[in-house]
């Protein structure tokens, strides 16, 4: 065989390898990891959907949303998540990071602008604002804060609805998640959750 | 607890994990590319295709192999994204652009993964499972290939040939990943990670706004994301994104998998050339650099120098509260460390010096333990060029493992180590010196002004040189001229270094073995792991110090 001919059955050998890898790796393995997803772990596979008393789906344990008007003012009734860079806030179809570094002047005016308005919602000094409540997440759309943010908002969200502050203090610190197997990642509070729990609290 | 000592704890756990592992998976891999016996599927599969499983491939047959097999991966993954608007399960998105469709499908080919556009506005179900997860399993294969044929030549005397290409093509896929990712893409849903076709579902929210929750087949494409270390992301957010990565615990599974297959590898190695010692040399190179890296970018984030890190108390801009800075800063290093990519926190965001540390991992070649296959093959080459330094300091004429290292050898292994860094320089300067690309950087592409925006453009070209593709994102990639240069640097930074390994191999498998004598230079002791680790440094600090000069160091210090 000439060395053309050779490298031609190559690319014959290519292409048909190609197609059967495809049937295999592209359609067998997702449709029978799917089908079993599905069957034995359906909650996770569907991503975890949560309800609220009239078990209406209000969205996704996992995925943070926004507790604020339509002008981006927070409620001050609800704890509120992270500043989140997704599209306008928590776009489930834009996830993102500011991407903004550490010396943009556009980040930095961001920062202090959002340590101010917090500290004013919450009534508390400036420096008593941690870092979680003034900085984007990676994603846009971490569903989580810290516990000293979540510990902050107990104050100005049991006056807003009305609630002894223990009550709400006691809740919250029920819905502290701690580090996974004791040592990985950073202690959480879920806000939706934590909202779910606050909203059938009052009812 | 203090953060410190979180973040060794959790290190501690990665290690003791990777320890267990290494040894049977291992083992398990040399077996696989070494047996004789082909399973009843695999003889199928070889009648299917038309090969003769035990004819033994040249060196220039075997890369002949690998080229044509990558060329058809490339116009298949081009085609199903021009063809998208046809296609069924793709959510109603329209065909992708030419220009975009080339860089992405030279991305999942070459195991890069760069990703120029935002996943969930851009590929439908059936282009990213059809083509980008069937690339995200075979490049990982064709990089496992490549690795073994190398590690052939080095075994082998006197023979002609490396192995069959097809044969460990099949092997790597069908023995290998196929079955590890489909066990872990349950663990990963177990953990939280989606898996459906369900498409965006809009939600009245808590506040009476409105929320489109996205879906789809994630699990399976996450699993072997990370365990062919190949990075790219279901979402924009890569692993960030809460459905891709949702809890500390699957964090530290995605970091697992980044890492096993690379750090296995010395050992099969080993086992292969019949000296597991050598294998554990290699390794040992590799966590070295593998612990100060780690070291050093945690210490950065945990610091947190900088106006804006200062200002808001700590490093979590880009940041996600689940990881918090010790499982990003893991995380990082693992992705950039191997040729993975992924990342869960925006390095864009980094410090200024904590954002450089993932760039001088890739700037060492990716070899600290580096892509699945190229991490071997790259820390080999290196190892070629210690033995070589080592030669020339002590007058001897160099050889490793029983193999002389001539004039030829050492051609291809410092043409080799010149690749990459051409490519990075050459594309960066590139996209200042020619006056209509640089306004399209400055006006167009680059999101942070000053010394940050030229370290979006190093970060780029050294991401796509070094087949990793993570990125200071905030670069806005998809334009003219980085779908084409950066498509350009991920296929002669894949497939040059690929012709350089197999040429080499196929000239070391045909010398004769030479008895070491009292005067030959061992390179199983720490003596050689410190000669390796000091190389590995050298070569990319001398090649890299005055570009990261002007962009990093000069913003941090």
């Amino acid at each position: 065989m000439s060395s053309r001919s050779r490298n031609g059955r190559q690319y014959w050998v290519a292409v048909r390898a190609m197609v059967v890898l495809t049937v295999v790796l592209g359609i067998g393995y997702t449709a029978v990891v799917t089908g079993i997803g599905q069957l034995a772990l359906p909650a996770q596979a569907s991503g975890q959907l949560v309800s609220d008393a009239d078990g209406q789906v209000v969205g996704s344990a996992l995925i943070g949303q926004s507790f604020t008007d339509a002008d981006g003012n927070a409620l001050p009734q609800w704890f509120q998540s992270r500043p989140s860079a997704a599209g306008s806030g928590y776009d489930g179809t834009a996830s993102s990071g500011s991407n903004l570094g550490p010396e943009n002047a556009d980040l930095i005016k961001a920062i202090g602008d959002r340590r101010a308005a917090v500290a004013k919602l919450e009534g508390v000094s400036e420096s008593e604002v941690p870092a979680d409540a003034v900085t984007a997440s990676a994603s846009g759309l971490d569903p989580q804060i810290s516990p000293e943010y979540a510990r902050l908002q107990v104050a100005r969200v049991a006056e807003a609805r009305d609630l002894p502050e223990a009550k709400v203090s006691a809740l919250v610190e029920s819905f502290i998640h701690g580090r996974d197997l004791g040592i990985l990642g950073d202690p959480t509070v879920n806000v939706l959750e934590l909202n779910l729990a606050l909203a059938s609290m009052a009812h | 607890m203090d953060s410190s000592l979180l973040a060794i704890l959790q290190v501690g756990a990665l290690a003791l994990v990777l320890v267990v592992i290494h040894r049977p998976l291992g083992d398990y891999m040399a077996r696989i590319y070494s047996s004789t016996k082909d399973l009843r599927v695999e003889r199928g599969f070889y009648r299917l295709i038309g090969v003769d499983a035990h004819s033994e491939q040249s060196w220039m047959a075997y890369l002949r192999s690998v080229l044509a097999f990558s060329l058809v991966g490339v116009l298949l993954v081009y085609a199903l994204q021009r063809a998208q608007a046809v296609l069924p399960y793709s959510l109603g998105l329209p065909a992708i652009p030419e220009g975009l469709s080339f860089n992405t499908a030279v991305s999942f080919v070459t195991n890069t993964n760069w990703q120029s556009y935002s996943p969930e506005a851009t590929m439908g179900y059936t282009v990213q499972l059809a083509g980008l997860a069937v690339q995200n399993f075979v490049s990982a294969a064709v990089g496992i290939a490549v690795a073994i044929a190398l590690v052939r030549g080095l075994a082998r005397t006197r023979q002609g040939t490396l192995g069959n290409f097809w044969v460990d093509l099949t092997r790597g896929t069908l023995r290998l990943l196929l079955p590890l990712a489909a066990l872990v893409a349950i663990v990963l849903i177990a953990g939280g990670v989606i898996q459906n076709f369900a498409g965006f579902t809009d939600v009245t929210t808590l506040t009476g706004g409105t929320q489109s929750i996205p879906g789809g087949p994630v699990a399976s494409q996450e699993a072997i994301k990370m365990l062919g270390t190949n990075g790219g992301g279901f979402f924009n957010a890569n692993s960030a994104h809460p459905f891709e990565n949702p809890t500390g615990f699957t964090n530290l599974v995605q970091i697992v998998l980044m890492l096993a297959i690379p750090f296995s590898l010395p050992r099969t190695f080993g086992v292969m050339v019949g000296d597991r010692r050598q294998g554990y040399a290699i390794l040992a190179a590799m966590a070295a650099i593998f612990v100060v890296s780690l070291t050093a970018l945690t210490l950065f984030e945990l610091n947190g120098a900088g106006t804006a890190p200062q200002l808001a108390g700590a490093a979590m801009e880009g940041k996600e509260t689940r990881f918090g800075i010790a499982g990003s800063t893991l995380f990082a290093t693992s992705s950039t460390l191997t040729s993975t990519g992924a990342v869960n926190s925006m390095h864009d965001s980094f410090t200024s010096l904590g954002g450089m540390m993932p760039m001088i991992n890739m700037m060492l070649g990716e070899v600290a333990p580096g892509g699945v296959g190229s991490g071997l093959y790259g820390m080999l080459i290196l190892a070629v060029i210690a033995v070589f330094i080592a030669g020339l300091l002590v007058g001897r004429t160099p050889e490793y493992l029983g193999k002389k290292l001539g004039p030829r050898e050492i051609k291809l292994a410092s043409v080799y180590i010149l690749v990459t860094p051409t490519l990075v320089l050459a594309g960066t300067a590139l996209s200042f010196a020619i006056p209509a690309v640089r306004a399209d950087v400055e006006a167009t592409s680059i999101l942070n002004p000053g010394l940050h925006g030229l370290s979006e453009v190093l970060y780029a070209f050294t991401s796509a040189a070094n087949n990793n593709g993570s990125a200071f994102a905030g670069l806005t990639a998809n334009t003219p001229w980085f779908n084409t240069a950066l498509g350009v640097a991920m296929l002669f930074g894949r497939f040059i270094p690929i012709v350089l390994v197999l040429a080499l191999a196929g000239s070391l498998a045909s010398q004769p073995k030479i008895p070491s004598t009292a005067g030959t230079l061992p390179t199983h002791r720490p003596q050689f792991v410190g000669l390796l680790v000091g190389v590995t440094i050298i070569v990319s600090a001398l090649t890299y110090f005055p570009v990261l000069a002007l962009a990093p160091l000069a913003e941090g210090l």
